[in-house]
């Protein structure tokens, strides 16, 4: 029975992350457990983590640092596959612009930016921020939790803001809007997607079903 | 390589069943919800739009069960509409399972509820969805005015200006129906669409008038929406998803 923690620290609704993972879990086969939870020692003693996030940084983050999320996720990535989701990505960076400047978690070095507002796509036409929809993501290192999934295809995005690693060799995959940004991220036992496999249909499914599968590499 | 267009099949809900009706009137079933949003989501419907037009609010729970039944098996957007009026419907609607709710009357009736509730919610999950005729005769400059309760009531509030200041207010999207081409099959209305589009900075939801491909196309070509919200032409059999997304793809739009 592989037991997986949904960290819940109060932002936005967490019913389709569980449901997803669930509904991976079954096409697996893989008996499952799924707690939707920010109680410390059921993070510490859980086999996975997803890190979810929805909203404003500046609440995410006290909710976050509250809770002590941030500590548990120090110590936690070193022992056990990570799986951070949009802004549950963002927050694990040094900064985020967004509020006027909030201090993040801080396990990638590198800043959290807004998209430009009034940019043009290639055909001239103004892209509108937040970037919504189903974009292209190019993979751009080999990695478990690309398994099965065809290069360059489709995941479903919410956001106006985005991840800017440091360092090149994290990034697992880039999407355009206009111009290449960073949709996936690792290092070691952590993976973070700024998409929502849960809303990424048959993708958002095989990229859990990785997930469910995948060692870590700590 | 940029952001694909979407098509959003919309299920017009009736005390637990899918209908569709004519101007909005005219009621046919078109079945289960469950079932029609999974058939939709396995075709590559890239969301799923589930109105609630029951009438009485004593019939709500059967909207959340139904709700919950179908975020369990579709793993795409959902957005919810119809009878969210306080920030409790918004919280059953997410934990049900919505992404997103679309909120109408509510917005007309007090403004500030969107502002509460994208602060509450955040933007990404506040869809405001603007019911809107053409008021103006022929001859003179367009305008096109809002209308609440399904096209009965004026309201006085020109449209342009309307959605502006949704988005102001925190709409992360903007549904556009017209409701002189809902059910019509006569196409969007491409003038419409095309001001609203170009005066709010986020996505705009062309709906009300299709009634082949070509005019989900122009929606996108002419109107300038990013999506297209479409349901009679789905629900009867008329075309199917892969077929429009083909037509489309066909036409130089980017699709998934």
């Amino acid at each position: 029975m592989t037991h997986v923690a949904v960290i819940d620290y109060g932002m936005g609704n967490l019913h389709s992350v569980a449901k997803a993972i669930e509904h991976a879990g079954q096409q697996a086969a893989v008996p499952l457990q799924v707690s939707v939870t920010s109680a410390p020692e059921i993070l510490r003693s859980a086999d996975r983590l997803v890190f979810p996030g929805v909203g404003a940084m500046r609440d995410c983050m006290a909710e976050i640092r509250r809770l002590c999320i941030d500590e548990i996720l120090r110590e936690q990535v070193k022992l056990k596959p990570v799986l951070a989701i949009c802004v549950g990505m963002q927050a694990l960076l040094q900064r985020s612009e967004e509020n006027g400047g909030v201090p993040c978690i801080g396990l990638f070095a590198g800043q959290v930016k807004r998209f430009a507002d009034h940019q043009l796509d290639h055909a001239g036409a103004e892209l509108k921020v937040p970037h919504m929809g189903w974009n292209r993501v190019r993979q751009t290192r080999e990695h478990p939790l690309w398994a099965g999934i065809p290069d360059n295809d489709y995941f479903y995005f919410v956001h106006s803001y985005y991840a800017a690693p440091d360092a090149p060799n994290e990034i697992a995959g880039l999407s355009e809007y206009p111009t290449p940004f960073c949709a996936a991220l690792t290092h070691k036992n952590v993976f973070a997607v700024q998409f929502h496999p849960e809303k990424s249909q048959r993708n958002g499914l095989q990229l859990y079903r990785n997930f469910l599968s995948w060692d870590g590499q700590a | 390589m940029s952001l694909a267009k979407r098509i959003i099949p919309c299920l017009d809900c009736d005390n637990g069943r899918v209908v569709k009706g004519v101007k909005f009137v005219d009621i046919r079933d078109a079945g289960d919800p469950v079932e029609i949003s999974k058939r939709y989501c396995d075709q590559g419907a890239d969301e799923i739009t589930f109105l609630d037009i029951t009438a009485s609010s004593g019939e709500r729970s059967t909207t959340i069960h139904t709700v919950e039944a179908i975020a369990s098996q579709v793993f795409i957007p959902l957005t919810v509409g119809g009878g969210i009026r306080k920030l409790q419907d918004i919280r059953n609607m997410l934990n049900a399972g919505a992404d997103k709710v679309g909120i109408n009357t509510s917005a007309v009736l007090n403004p500030e509820f969107v502002r509460e509730a994208s602060d509450r919610f955040g933007s990404q999950c506040i869809v405001v969805a603007i019911d809107t005729k053409c008021v103006s005769k022929p001859g003179e400059p367009k305008r096109w005015e809002i209308f609440t309760h399904g096209g009965r009531n004026p309201t006085g509030l020109e449209a342009i200006a309307w959605a502006r200041k949704m988005v102001d207010y925190g709409a992360g999207e903007i549904l556009l129906t017209s409701m002189d081409r809902d059910g019509t099959r006569s196409g969007f209305d491409l003038e419409l669409n095309r001001a609203i589009s170009e005066a709010v900075t986020v996505p705009v939801i062309a709906s009300g008038g299709v009634g082949n491909l070509q005019d989900l196309v122009d929606g996108i070509l002419i109107g300038k929406a990013d999506a297209v919200l479409a349901a009679s032409i789905f629900h009867f059999g008329q075309f199917t998803i892969p077929q429009a997304k083909q037509y489309m793809r066909e036409r130089g739009i980017e699709m998934r």
